[in-house]
């Protein structure tokens, strides 16, 4: 269950700079631009961003910038479009109107090389061990097997799954179901992580010990990751910063930061009296964007 | 153990039947026919034992077509479900000559393969093929379609081609429907091989049943059968087990 402190073992892949200095203005978009510790790039930027299925407008007028290496959490009401949201900044769908940018680049295909995309359900392979299915980035980009294996291999011990490398998906719970689709995620090597409500599938007692995981797992990786919830607890002990969105059509109604002191385990986190007004704050927004 | 009890006593009881029927003549009665035209289980068991030499030469010649036959539909229908699903338009195009190809009735075909390819394995082989084809094609290609969207989404997140995704996600969602196909295939494969012996051979179980039938030698058509049966039976029990053990996630897996 515990990770020791050491460097990230999955490094984000170089994605091509020479694309990001031609898309250009990367850095006058995401603010921070290259002053971070961890040259990240951009971070995320979307201006502007609609789009509708149908007669059905699900987002609008959509705002949001997301700073390298930051966790930013977006909590709105369900059905409101977060789902969509992340589809169209992975580059998966092709948005109606306004501009996303991913480190810098602006195209479906050139944001889907920078975005590493976390389904709700944990969509594992039943016919492969463990390890292949976190290691399945690894080779569909040319590693073989025991390769993949090789640099799988430590983040089983770092993520608290030791052991259950050669384990089938049917034979895991759901908690460690989700580490692995999260170390899949993980070792796809993109410098943007987009995690659609991982645990939503989990039982409440699993769920909150997959945050205190998660937590500590994107403290340790420090990659820029969205985390999209219908939880605002959960997003507040696990991100950084959080946006709460309106009901459909999704625009941003509050914007909140983490509470203060971080890094506390989940139980002392959720009681502190800054998380409890900040939860407050959020669920007055959310009701409020819900109305 | 408890499981073959019910099946064992319903195929005992109807041979106790038929063995008492013929015995005393009652069905050659009915049908007005001599005695010996209507031979007993046990007669046929005997034909099956004294004909032991020249049922399994027989036999072995309808397998080799079969298997022979089997694999090259499997091959060729296989690739042709992988390259329709890849391609939409061939699809649409290909589709209904597909279903067009299994109305036409193979026993007014195999005069004519028989015709065109001679009395060898030939002909044989190509009425096999036609008869398996359509099955392996149809279920092959609807389990390649079917692969839930959101597993081919994740691995376009994760960078895979679209062979990768092909290989990798695909075609292992599509074996429990291959073996589905593959199964079917493989008992109509034997009845093939004997349309295709009866239009023209000197060798084979059709071909002396055939022969035997002319001859009014009852048991000994009888027990050509029996052994045509006992092959296609554990052809198909042979591919469920490889199912089994290959395609192990599927609904007949060993584990799933």
């Amino acid at each position: 269950m515990r990770m020791t402190s050491e460097a990230p073992v999955a490094e984000p892949q170089p994605v091509q700079r020479a694309a990001d200095s031609a898309a250009g203005g990367s850095d006058a978009l995401a603010g921070a631009g290259q002053a971070t510790q961890r040259t990240l790039g951009a971070g995320v930027a979307i201006r502007g961003l609609a789009h509708a299925f149908g007669g059905l407008r699900v987002i609008e007028r959509l705002d949001l910038t997301v700073e390298p290496g930051e966790v930013l959490g977006i909590v709105g009401p369900s059905g409101c479009g977060k789902s969509t949201l992340l589809e169209l900044v992975s580059g998966l769908r092709a948005p109606q109107a306004g501009a996303i940018e991913v480190e810098g680049a602006g195209s479906p295909a050139e944001r889907l090389a920078r975005c590493a995309y976390m389904p709700q359900r944990d969509l594992l392979l039943p016919w492969l061990a463990a390890i292949d299915n976190a290691a399945l980035a690894l080779r569909n980009r040319g590693a073989s097997r025991a390769e993949a294996r090789r640099i799988a291999h430590p983040l089983f011990e770092r993520f608290g799954l030791a052991g259950f490398e050669r384990s089938r998906p049917a034979e895991l719970s759901g908690g460690m179901r989700q580490r692995i689709a999260f170390l899949r995620t993980l070792l796809a090597g993109k410098p943007v992580l987009l995690l659609d409500e991982p645990f939503a599938s989990l039982d409440a007692i699993t769920r909150a010990e997959m945050q205190e995981w998660l937590a500590e797992a994107l403290a340790t990786e420090s990659r820029t990751a969205v985390l999209v919830t219908h939880d605002v607890e959960e997003a507040l002990y696990v991100s950084d910063r959080v946006t709460v969105l309106s009901a459909r059509p999704a625009s941003p109604v509050a914007q909140l930061a983490a509470p203060e002191p971080r890094a506390l385990p989940r139980l002392d986190a959720v009681t502190s009296q800054g998380f409890t007004s900040a939860r407050e704050r959020a669920l007055a927004a959310l009701s409020g964007g819900a109305r | 153990m408890k499981r073959w009890l019910p099946p064992l006593a319903i195929v005992l009881a109807l041979l106790c039947a038929w063995e008492l029927a013929a015995r005393l003549d009652v069905i050659a009665h009915a049908l007005k026919l001599e005695p010996f035209l209507v031979p007993s289980p046990s007669e046929i068991a005997q034909a099956l034992w004294q004909d032991r030499g020249l049922l399994t030469d027989n036999a072995w010649v309808t397998l080799q077509e079969v298997l022979a036959g089997f694999a090259l539909s499997v091959a060729a229908g296989v690739s042709f479900a992988i390259v329709l699903h890849l391609s939409p338009t061939l699809r649409r195009a290909f589709y209904p000559l597909l279903v067009a190809s299994q109305t036409v009735p193979i026993v007014v075909v195999a005069p004519i393969l028989v015709v065109w390819f001679g009395f060898g394995i030939g002909p044989k082989l190509a009425i096999i093929a036609l008869i398996c084809f359509f099955p392996i094609t149809v279920n092959t290609l609807d389990g390649l379609g079917s692969v839930d969207p959101d597993l081919v989404k994740m691995m376009r997140t994760l960078d895979a081609s679209r062979w990768q995704t092909l290989r990798r996600v695909e075609g292992p969602s599509a074996l429990p429907y291959f073996f589905s196909g593959a199964k079917i295939a493989v008992a109509v494969a034997v009845i093939g091989a004997v349309f295709g012996e009866w239009a023209g051979s000197s060798s084979g179980l059709g071909h002396l049943i055939q022969e035997a039938s002319a001859q009014l030698q009852t048991e000994r058509t009888f027990a050509a059968v029996v052994v045509l049966s006992a092959l296609a039976i554990a052809l198909f029990a042979l591919l469920a087990a490889l199912e089994r053990r290959i395609a192990w996630w599927g609904p007949n897996g060993t584990r799933s």
